[in-house]
This record gives C-alpha cells, structure tokens and sequence, in this order.
C-alpha cells in the first residue's frame, strides 16, 4: 500500500519487465476512484496496451464460474498447484458473491484457496462483486488485461450460473463453467438457451465415482445435441491425491493454442470500454451516442490497438459528456 | 396418622468428581501441579493440552511458534506423557482429556503409560472429548477433514467399548456452542444432532448388539450460563431427548445405558474482566445449575477461574474454584434431598418450552442431511446468535453488571499484585521443548518409528480397520505427536472449517449509520473502500471474537478480508500485502502475543507494508499491551472494549490519521 498515488507508467514498466511484485500496487492503484488515480490508471493500461507491448499481452486470461458450493476454490487451490508444478506464475482475481448490504462486505474467497504464501509466483487479490451475483468489480477487467502482461496465467473467480458467465467471456479468453455431479439446472440451464455455451466444462467431485461419470456424460450429450461437440467435459477431484487436473490444464491450454486471440482480446477491450461509459454516464450518455448499438458500430471502427481508456475517452468525445 | 414420607435420602448423596483443567508448559511442571491438586482434594484429573498437541504438531514446527505450553501442557510423545503421570496411580485416577484431533493419539499414550506403571487398560477409567463437529463449530483445533474425522471418533469408541469398558470414548460437547453464542434451544438441538452425526458412524464400524454399551458410554460435555433456572431446564430437555433416542433411534433396551451423563464447566463467556472479581459469584451460581436438581446432576464439574478474561489462571486462582465446589458439596445441604424440581410447574414448562423448540431446529439439521452436511448451517447460525447477543449488551438490553451497567469502581486489590494476577508461563519452555524432542529423536529407535507409521498408513487408508491399534503400536515405538498426525494428514488430507461470517445478518442501520457515514468518507478520501485484513495468528482457534470483529466492520461499510485461523506470520503479512489492506486486526487469545505479535509486525516489513497500521484484540494482560504497543502495535483491545462501534470508530480515526486525512468531525 503506498500513501500517494502510484505512478502508472513506472508500474507499466514493472508489469512489462515481468516483476509480479508490481500487482499489489496495480490493483491499488485500478481500485481507487480518486481523480488523481484516473490518470495514472489510464498510463498503467495504455503502457501494457497492445501498442507498447507489441502484440497481445502474453498471459492465459482464464474465467472460472459456477454456482457456490460446487467446490470451485478446491478445484482452484488443485490448478495452482499444477501450474506451479509447470513453473507458471499465476494471479487470481476473486470476485466475491457477498452482496454489499451495508457497503461493506466479507471478502472469504482468500482463506479457501489454498497456496503456499512464500511462494512470489502466485497472487490472489479478492474484491467484492459490487451488487449483482455474477457481476465483475469494476476493476477487474481492467485488472485482468494489466496482469496479463506479467503473469502466465491471470484467473477471474467468479459465483453464480446463468447470466454470469457472460460477463466473464467479455475479460477472459477461456471461460471453464465448474458443476458438481447431480446438479441438473446447469443442464436445463444449457438446453433453455439460458446459459452460454463455455470453452470447458469441468464436473467436479469425480470422487463420487458412477454419479460423476453420469454427470459427465449427460453434459456431454447436452452439448452434443446443442451442436456444441467441441467443448470438452471434465471429470475432476480436486480431493487428495486429486484427479483430472492435468487433463483439464491442457484442455485449457488447448482451447487457448486454438483461439484468435487478437479478436477476442479487441471484442473484449470494446465491451469493456462501453461497460466503463455506461458505468460512469448511465443511460443518459448511451443515448447520446445514439443507443447502444450505434456506440458498438462506432467502437467496430476504431483502431484495433486503442486500449480501453482511449476507446471510453473517445466515447466521450463523441457523446458530448467531455 | 401416619408417618409423613421424609423429604430427604436415605443417604446422603456422593459428591461429583471434582476436577480443575489445568496443565501448562511441559509434563514435569503439570505433573506438579496436578500433584499439589489432588492433595488439595480435588478427585479426577483433568488435562489441558496446549494447542500444537491438540492440533497435531510437534514443539518445533512453525506453527507451534509462541503455543508451546501456553493453552495447555505440551505432550509429544510417551515420554512426555509418562512424566505428566508420575506417581499417579492410573488404576484409580479418573482423568478427562480435553482432546479432539488427535484423540486417539494422546488415549494411546495414555494406555502405553499405563501399561509401564503395570495397569492393565481394562481398569483405565476417564474421558477423552473427542467431539470433532463442535471443533468445526467453535473450537478450532480440527485437523482432518469431516469425514475421516468421524472414521477417528468411532474407531475409537469401538475400539474403547470392547477393550477399556470404563472409558468415555467420547464427550459431546454443547459447552463450546454456549461460548460460540448459542441460545439454549440451539445448544441443546446442535448438541443432539452431534450426538446423532457420531451414533450413526459408529454403527457402521460395531456390531448392533454393541451398540447398547456404545450408547451407555456416551458422555456429554455441556455448559452453564449465569441464567442458572434456565440452564437447568436445559439438563432436563437434553436428557428426556438422550432417553429418547437411545430408546427410539437406536433401540438401546437398558434404562441406565439411556441415563444422560455429562460433565460440566461453566461458563466463561459472561466472565467479565471489568470488576473480575464479581465472576466468583457468577460461576457459584452457574454452579447450581448443574448441581440443584439431582436428577439431571453433573458427574464431573470443573470451574473457571475469576480471572479467565484476564490471562491464565494461576495455580491459588484454580484453589479458589475448587473450594466453591468443595463448600457447594460438604457444606451445603444440596446432597440430602431427592430431586427438588420434581413437580415443579415452572421448571416443567420452561422443560416444554426448550423441547419444542429444540426439536424443531433438531428437524432442520436432519433435513440439511444431519450435522455433518449442517456445519455451515449451524456456524452460521452461532455467528448470528452470537452478533444478538452482542447488540443486546450494547444496547443495554442486556446487562452485565460491572460492564454495561454498575460501572464505577474502587480500585481491584486482587490485580495488584506485580503478576497482574495472572499466570506468566516461561518463555524458556519452547525451546526446551525443541531440545527434549530432539533428543527424544535422537534415542529412539528410527527404524521402528518408521515401521510403525507405515504401518499406520496402512490402516489409515485401509477404511474397514480400526486405527487404534496402530495408534498404540507407534506410541509405544516412540514416534511423536507430530508424526502421527502429519501421516494421518498425508492420508486423509486437510481442512479449513466454514468461518460462518459471510452469512451473518447486516445490522439494523441506525446502529451504525453514524459509522458508515465516517467509513464512507474515509474510503472517498482514500479513493478506495477502507479494507481491512481480520486475522488469527498461531493455533488459537477461539475465532468467535474475530467473526464478530469482521462482521461489524463489514457493518460498518469496510471490506474485510477474514481469513480464519491457524495463520502463519508470513501468511498474513502476505494476504496484507496482496489485498492492499489498509489496517490489519489480531485476534489471539492463547497467551502467545508475546511472541506472536511481533512476529507478525515483522513479517509485514519484510513484505513491505510495514507501514500498514496493526492493532491487536484478545485476553492481553496491561503490561503486555505496553510492550505490544511500544513495539509498533497502534491499538490494544481486551475483553473490557466490548463496545464494537467504538472499536471501528477509532479504526477509521487511525487510518485516517495514518493518510494524513482530516479525521472525521
């Protein structure tokens, strides 16, 4: 924690030369609504922006959701583990359901994933979900796309099922939807069309054998019949001595190895820079811009290498709110 | 006419065993103790264990860093546990162990020790706690998952009924749940539950025609607040439901294998540390509760001392509650008459009252599929009892005399003396733990410690055997009390119980809408939510105090990072720096702030946040809160800060005055 407000480019920096004891003080600094922090947030991100790193940013952006209770955070503490057996560093991002009743709220998520606290290649940052389940904190996007220039893999953990994941696929490039054996919503939830169609699908407690297996192959069929025969289902215990965390490290990896990045990184620097204009203008300043979908036009148009605080500040512009 | 019928026994009754939990720093110095005790008259034995035996660790492991025989006496193996017995006849000593985790462990030294005094098990009597689920609860010191945990608890009462007949395999705690805030009716239902949970899994693992003397030898451990007519009722309801699903659930044909049997300490969640000396007359009357009616008569007390919420006992303080018990039983007449409340109309409908209302909530934990599958209910339900018991004392609905209300005092002669009135344990006793043991490793035969735990292993994974047996073998081999439970942990895993604060209810808001005013613009000037990190250093697993702090600060408009416990310094340090915390709170209550503490505002400066403010809650004698605060400790909270809001109030003041931000009018 500094006391003043961190310097943006020299935090850029940092990220670019690979120091991930930058994170802390990037978070702090994406976090803080004071008009001083604008700024030097909008330098942070611009310096870890395609334009200044040359390309994509390298690290594997990786959504996590699915109802409470599934095990989610055992299956975390399982995958760090495993990436940390393969020398990656990883920071996590956890989104944390508690509703902010009060404007407090109770941020548990950290003391359920399990990681050695010496260890400097991993960093576990919770925020609370700001209202709506599901919901990403408003840093977390822009979070997600600075890390991503540091570390090999930056986790969003997120609660809920249905609606949620689509706000996920908006930040990460792979999107591993977590069930647990038996829970029949997540099915009906994919027949109705109510749920997107995630990269993974991992079914969790594998331990629990026949019923797993059945889990397993019922989504499995689900797919199938939804034309979705290429999302992989896992089978996965996260229990000691843990099972299938392998498997589905390089069911992730594969679906990134397959992905164009570059497009799906650009659809999500535009959704998030029109999340972060309607946050700040509300509907006022979207119908400025002549609606919603007259703003994603606009947005289709602009230079592909703009980071989001271009692209909101251009929205801006346009809209008259500057 | 004739005679009227006596209103007295025959006979006069014999007293309860009378026991003092008592045990510190290492077996030589509790074997004195314990000694000094029975010629005192005390009749049962009863060992505090320090926290990294309780927790399965050895003397020298990080975690045991500022515990070893704080909370309790430090055993690690047979060797230890020979000299806390010395000159101790265990072949008539009745001795309960406030042991859990690694119950069977410690009951294996126990019977390895008898064996070298030539006492065959067979005559061992006394009580091993044993109680996992209230551990998950409230306690703390859990080590293994839920499921191989309740493996541990029914091989060892199969284990017990058939080869040492006269032990309590096993004391079903409410104590614990009464400290963690239950309410009578949610005591008396979780603890039934409980029982219902252990009963269950023992039936998979003993013969049915065993399960008569299984449920015979189940005892109880259960608590008495200063509410003494209610807390009776209370015995009253559990034993009528105790008879009940002995006869119903478990079809247990002999009346006295149904009869409740329990031991009791009163309670130290209303001992006060303003005024410390009115909880004398607080646990005196907690002390009829469990003794007025003879039907429902404890079989074993042991009393608090009137200083609990200061520090640790000292042994003179631990005298003074023996003689409260000694008077209660020789002096009084309590032990003349038959049950004084039978036929009383109040007693049986307060009796009415809780049953109904047990009963419902005994309905609701079967439906989340029983106690186990109900953790997080019911932690959660604890927490919230325990935020309203809490509210009330603010608000002064609820007095407690000396501290909400009758506050003015002379001077306490009784905390004068140059000890604080308080037991110090000496700092020397950890590293002459580490020494001894390892020594212990160095004369030991390490080829059959070996053998012995892979022998273990083997049965740990092999789910029809009883682990007992392999247990006694790797005691009797000389392996230590870490060893044991680091193979079981190999095998079994670990665990972190629910911390049950996420779904305590907000409070009504004009309680704190002051504080969310300062909290909000606090957070504007820092540009970011005022967050603050609740943490629990070393193996105190008391977490009730920290659940409520976390809880009022998210109240309050903070986002509170609450990690539980069992925290290394690192790991908190870590999580400080991690989350950009901007205060970080402490809650310990095992004696080890000494140690602790500083080793936690140095970690903070080797992870570079040393800037980030720390201040510290618990049962902290004056003169140690001096040393804390002079080593860079802001703030210092006891038992007698039992005002919440103000304790946020002044969180906001320091952080704000850290941020050289005006503080809030």
């Amino acid at each position: 924690m500094s006391l003043g407000t961190a310097d943006g480019l020299e935090l850029a920096g940092r990220l670019r030369a690979g120091d991930l004891s930058a994170a802390p003080a990037v978070l702090n600094l994406l976090e803080s609504r004071a008009p001083a922090a604008g700024e030097q947030a909008a330098a942070l991100l611009s310096g870890v922006s395609p334009a200044a790193l040359g390309g994509e940013a390298p690290g594997h952006v990786v959504g996590v959701t699915g109802p409470p209770g599934v095990g989610k955070s055992s299956l975390l503490s399982a995958l760090l583990r495993e990436w940390r057996a393969r020398q990656r560093t990883v920071a996590v991002l956890a989104v944390d359901p508690t509703s902010r009743r009060s404007g407090g709220a109770l941020l548990g998520d950290r003391a359920r994933i399990d990681a050695a606290p010496g260890d400097r290649g991993v960093f576990i940052r919770s925020t609370a979900a700001g209202g709506r389940l599901g919901g990403l904190a408003p840093a977390t996007r822009a979070a997600a796309a600075a890390l991503a220039a540091a570390f090999d893999v930056v986790v969003i953990e997120t609660v809920g099922v249905g609606q949620s994941e689509t706000e996920v696929a908006d930040v990460a490039d792979t999107v591993a939807v977590v069930v647990q054996p038996g829970s029949g919503d997540v099915l009906q939830f994919l027949k109705a069309g109510i749920m997107e169609i995630p990269d993974v699908l991992v079914v969790t407690k594998a331990d629990l054998g026949r019923i797993a297996t059945r889990a397993q192959a019922d989504l499995t069929a689900a797919l199938r019949s939804l034309g979705a025969d290429r999302t992989p289902v896992l089978a996965v215990s996260a229990l000691p001595p843990g099972a299938g965390i392998g498997e589905l490290v390089e069911a992730l990896d594969a679906h990134r190895a397959a992905l164009d990045l570059p497009a799906r990184r650009l659809h999500a620097r535009r959704r998030h820079a029109l999340a972060d204009f309607a946050a700040e203008h509300g509907e006022r300043g979207l119908r400025a811009l002549g609606g919603r979908r007259a703003a994603e036009r606009w947005l289709a148009e602009q230079d592909p290498a703009l980071d989001v605080p271009a692209l909101v500040s251009g929205l801006e512009q346009r809209a008259g709110v500057r | 006419m004739a005679d009227r019928p006596s209103p007295r026994l025959p006979e006069r009754d014999r007293p309860w065993l009378m026991r003092t939990y008592a045990g510190h720093s290492d077996a030589r110095r509790s074997n004195e103790l314990y000694r000094r005790n029975l010629e005192k008259g005390q009749t049962g034995l009863s060992i505090a264990f320090d926290l990294p035996t309780q927790t399965g660790y050895d003397p020298d492991h990080e975690l045991a860093r500022g515990e070893v025989g704080k909370v309790g006496v430090s055993i690690a193996h047979r060797g230890d546990m020979r000299t806390l017995l010395d000159q101790i006849p265990l072949g008539e000593m009745n001795t309960s162990m406030t042991i859990n985790a690694t119950a069977a462990w410690l009951l294996a030294l126990y019977i390895v020790t008898a064996e070298e005094q030539g006492v065959d098990q067979k005559q061992l009597q006394g009580t091993t706690q044993n109680d996992i689920l209230k551990e998950y609860l409230s306690r703390g010191t859990y080590a293994f998952p839920p499921g191989p945990s309740m493996r541990l608890i029914a091989d060892t009462i199969a284990y017990t009924v058939t080869h040492i007949p006269r032990w309590n395999p096993i004391n079903i705690c409410s104590y614990h749940l009464q400290e963690a805030g239950a309410t009578p009716v949610q005591e008396i239902a979780f603890t039934m539950s409980n029982a219902i949970a252990v009963l269950d899994a023992v039936r998979q693992r003993v013969p049915q025609e065993l399960m008569g003397s299984v449920f015979g030898r189940i005892s109880f451990f259960v608590n008495a607040g200063v509410r003494f007519i209610e807390e009776h009722a209370k015995l009253r309801a559990m034993a009528i439901l105790w008879d009940e699903l002995g006869r119903e659930r478990y079809a247990v044909q002999e009346d006295k294998q149904r009869r409740f049997r329990y031991g009791v300490q009163v309670n130290s969640l209303g001992l006060t540390e303003a005024q410390p000396e009115n909880n004398v007359y607080r646990i005196a009357l907690e002390a009829l509760a469990v003794t007025l009616g003879r039907s429902v008569r404890a079989r074993a007390v042991q009393l608090p001392a009137w200083n609990e919420a200061l520090g640790l006992p000292r042994p003179w303080d631990q005298q003074w509650s023996l003689r409260l018990q000694q008077i209660l039983a020789y002096e009084t007449d309590l032990l003349e008459y038959p049950d004084i409340f039978e036929g009383s109309k109040v007693m049986e409908g307060l009796v009415a009252e809780l049953l109904a209302g047990a009963r419902e909530e005994m309905q609701r934990v079967a439906e989340l599929g029983g106690a186990v599958e109900a953790v997080d209910y019911m932690k959660a339900a604890l927490v919230e009892s325990h935020r309203e018991r809490w509210r009330r004392i603010e608000a002064g609905e609820q007095v407690v005399v000396g501290m909400n209300r009758f506050t003015s005092t002379e001077p306490s002669p009784l905390t004068a003396g140059a000890d604080g009135g308080v037991l110090r344990v000496d700092p020397q006793v950890e590293a002459e733990q580490r020494e001894a043991l390892a020594r212990w490793r160095a004369e030991r035969d390490q080829a059959a410690v070996e053998r012995a735990l892979g022998e273990l292993a083997r049965v740990a994974r092999a789910e029809h055997e009883n682990i007992m047996p392999a247990t006694i073998a790797a005691a009797r081999a000389g392996a230590t009390t870490g060893e044991w439970a680091q193979t079981l942990r190999e095998v079994f895993g670990e665990y972190r119980a629910p911390t049950g604060v996420a779904e305590a209810a907000a409070l009504s808001s004009q309680q704190v809408d002051e504080l969310r005013e300062e909290v909000e613009r606090l957070s504007e000037a820092l540009g970011r939510r005022l967050k603050f990190l609740v943490g629990k250093p070393g193996l105190d697993g008391h977490s009730n105090g920290a659940e409520q702090i976390a809880v009022r600060a998210r109240d309050a408009g903070m986002d509170v990072v609450y990690e539980g416990i069992r925290l290394t310094p690192a790991q908190i340090a870590n999580s400080a720096a991690q989350e950009g915390v901007h205060v970080v709170g402490l809650s310990i209550l095992s004696g080890s702030h000494r140690e602790l503490i500083p080793a936690v505002l140095e970690a903070l400066r080797q992870t570079g946040v040393g800037e980030v403010p720390v201040v510290v809650g618990g049962i902290i004698p004056e003169s140690d809160a001096e040393a804390l605060r002079e080593a860079g400790v802001a703030a210092v909270y006891t038992p007698k800060d039992w005002d919440l809001n103000r304790m946020m109030h002044d969180i906001v003041a320091l952080v704000a005055e850290r941020h050289g931000i005006a503080a809030p009018a």
